[in-house]
């Protein structure tokens, strides 16, 4: 289905990446935020929460991140898209929701604009260092689907993807932004909402007689019921049966928590959304994501300028992974090396390796935050990593 | 063209954010040039360093951080402290007149001094200064077209101030246009 015109701005714009994600949450049809601002993250909601009433939608400022992340779920079980919107200290605090979302299957997104890190670390500065917290940060098992936009237009267009990857998979998924990306003011273009293309809610077409709430369709996905409309469901975090009842069988927790995992896992390929540049025949792979992805596409551009075989890989759909294009490049002739730029002291780089499994070399350009690489120094580290394969041969 | 960098430093309630908002605004939306623009300040909210910066190009921008300025705007002695060493040789400086006192500088800086908030005050609100200087940036830079800055101006400033603030614009950009006319002043003898 198309947007509710209502809700998008079409034009071209001047907006930050804070204000871009905003106007893509509204143009997806979100008509619901709960949060408790903090930087860098604030002008996501100070947005929202001017433009959201006049569509008839609301902004509530709660006590806290815990608050914030479960009111959102209750707004989505009462049947409206949801968000909320935080950055480091509050995404640690919100880590037991995203569990529950998980696990009662509550189609919603969570957007983190990263920051220096741990604890309250640099407020006003950029890191990557939520990237493993946003994939395993919650207990138990269960999958979960993150982007890392990189300009202030992919903000605004992945906060859209995200509520629509919440939709089709019923699952939370996280919009992880950083600062810079946050904060930085580009062009935005916000098409005609005829041309932006909303996932609906899966409500289930059983009458209320034969609605089980977590018996799952074909792909693994169970339909949701309207509230008010005479169904009767019961929705819990402990492991539960197709009726949502509470139940300690192991054979039925076991049905559940793969059946959480595969409906992401098996759709990995599909999920797989990458850009690249310059593979073809590349002998150094710079890998990077979000923000630093930029300055690493510059390195590579100089290291070309230079004769240097380098070439881009960017995961824009970071988890699941994108294990399978990963493998395909790392098994080709010709590659000497894989680089890893990210802000963090390695955190993706672990992913990395074990998709590699030590078929080529792959070396961390890490950051601890602040700042973003200079692409200098990331077109010094291709440079030696070229010249130590020709040294070898 | 390859990026041009361009920095505006001042004092938190000076609009130097704003002021590049304009800038930036007019070149991307008037101008089809693409820019990233950050900004930087402190916690306070009126009295503290800030600053805008701008990098503009045909191209997309990939490196959005300013490091070496081509064009420098500095509204405070702070400011101009700070990041005149940055700044490019052969680079463009901008000075308030009144704010800042310039130091010897390298023999290629080109160096403009505009009396903004004096001109903003003549018009009977020292809060249009940042327009003002968004007025004579446009005339000795030549970015952006100046309908442009007229037509990010009335975008970006509060409903009901659009008549001031285009009429501080005009007193900087005649006032640029006039210098202009005469010959740049140099920063050394």
């Amino acid at each position: 289905m198309k947007a509710d015109p209502r809700g998008v701005l079409a034009g071209v714009h001047f907006l930050d990446g804070d204000q871009a994600c905003a106007e893509g949450a509204l143009a997806a049809g979100c008509r619901f935020a709960a949060g408790y601002p903090i930087t860098p993250s604030t002008e996501i909601v100070e947005r929202f929460a001017q433009r959201v009433p006049l569509l008839g939608g609301m902004f509530l400022q709660m006590e806290d991140e815990l608050a914030a992340s479960i009111a959102i779920q209750g707004a989505v079980w009462a049947g409206a898209k949801a968000f909320t919107v935080t950055s480091g200290p509050g995404f640690s605090l919100m880590m037991e929701h995203i569990g529950y979302a998980a696990m009662t299957e509550t189609p919603c997104v969570i957007v983190d604009v990263q920051r220096g890190g741990p604890s309250t670390g640099l407020p006003t500065l950029p890191a990557q260092g939520d990237m493993q917290q946003a994939r395993w940060g919650s207990h138990g098992d269960y999958e979960i689907i993150a982007l890392a936009p990189n300009s202030p237009q992919e903000c605004f267009d992945l906060t859209i993807e995200a509520f629509n990857l919440a939709e089709q998979y019923r699952t939370p998924v996280l919009v992880m932004m950083d600062e810079i990306v946050g904060h930085m003011t580009e062009r935005v273009v916000i098409p005609p909402a005829d041309q932006i293309e909303i996932v609906p809610r899966r409500y289930t077409t059983k009458p209320p007689a034969d609605y089980r709430p977590f018996a799952p369709e074909a792909d693994l996905v169970p339909a949701m019921a309207r509230a008010g409309q005479g169904y009767r469901f019961h929705i819990t975090g402990l492991t539960h049966d197709e009726r949502g009842y509470p139940t300690t069988n192991v054979a039925a927790h076991d049905r559940l928590v793969r059946r959480l995992v595969a409906k992401i896992r098996n759709d990995a390929t599909r999920l797989t959304r990458v850009e690249e540049h310059f593979l073809e025949d590349a002998e150094v792979i710079v890998l990077a994501y979000g923000i630093t992805s930029r300055v690493a596409l510059r390195a590579v551009q100089m290291a070309r300028a230079r004769g240097i075989a380098a070439g881009l890989l960017r995961p824009i759909l970071i988890w699941p992974f994108p294990e399978a294009r990963l493998r395909q490049l790392a098994s080709r002739a010709g590659l000497s090396g894989i680089l890893v730029a990210e802000i963090n002291l390695g955190q993706i780089v672990r992913e990395v390796e074990r998709c590699v499994g030590g078929r080529v070399p792959v070396r961390l350009a890490g950051h601890a935050g602040g700042s973003v690489h200079h692409p200098q120094e990331l077109f010094e580290t291709i440079v030696e990593m070229a010249q130590a394969v020709e040294i070898e041969r | 063209m390859s990026a041009v960098e361009i920095q505006i430093g001042g004092l938190g309630g000076q609009g130097v954010i704003l002021a590049g908002m304009v800038i930036g605004r007019g070149l991307v939306l008037y101008d089809g040039y693409h820019v990233s623009l950050t900004q930087s300040f402190g916690p306070e909210a009126r009295g503290s360093a800030c600053s805008a910066q701008l990098v503009v190009s045909r191209e997309p921008v990939l490196y959005p951080y300013v490091t070496n300025p081509h064009i420098l705007v500095t509204l405070s002695q702070e400011a101009y402290r700070r990041f005149v060493p940055s700044l490019r040789p052969g680079g463009t400086l901008i000075v308030e007149e009144d704010l800042v006192r310039t130091s010897p500088l390298p023999d290629a800086v080109v160096l403009y001094r505009v009396p903004a908030t004096r001109l903003a005050e003549a018009l009977g609100r020292r809060l249009v200064m940042n327009m003002v200087l968004v007025g004579f940036f446009a005339a000795v830079v030549g970015l952006p077209h100046p309908d442009s800055a007229r037509r990010a101006i009335r975008d970006s400033v509060p409903a009901g101030t659009e008549t001031l603030n285009l009429a501080a614009f005009e007193q900087g950009y005649d006032f640029g246009l006039k210098q202009l006319a005469g010959s740049p002043v140099h920063a050394s003898p």
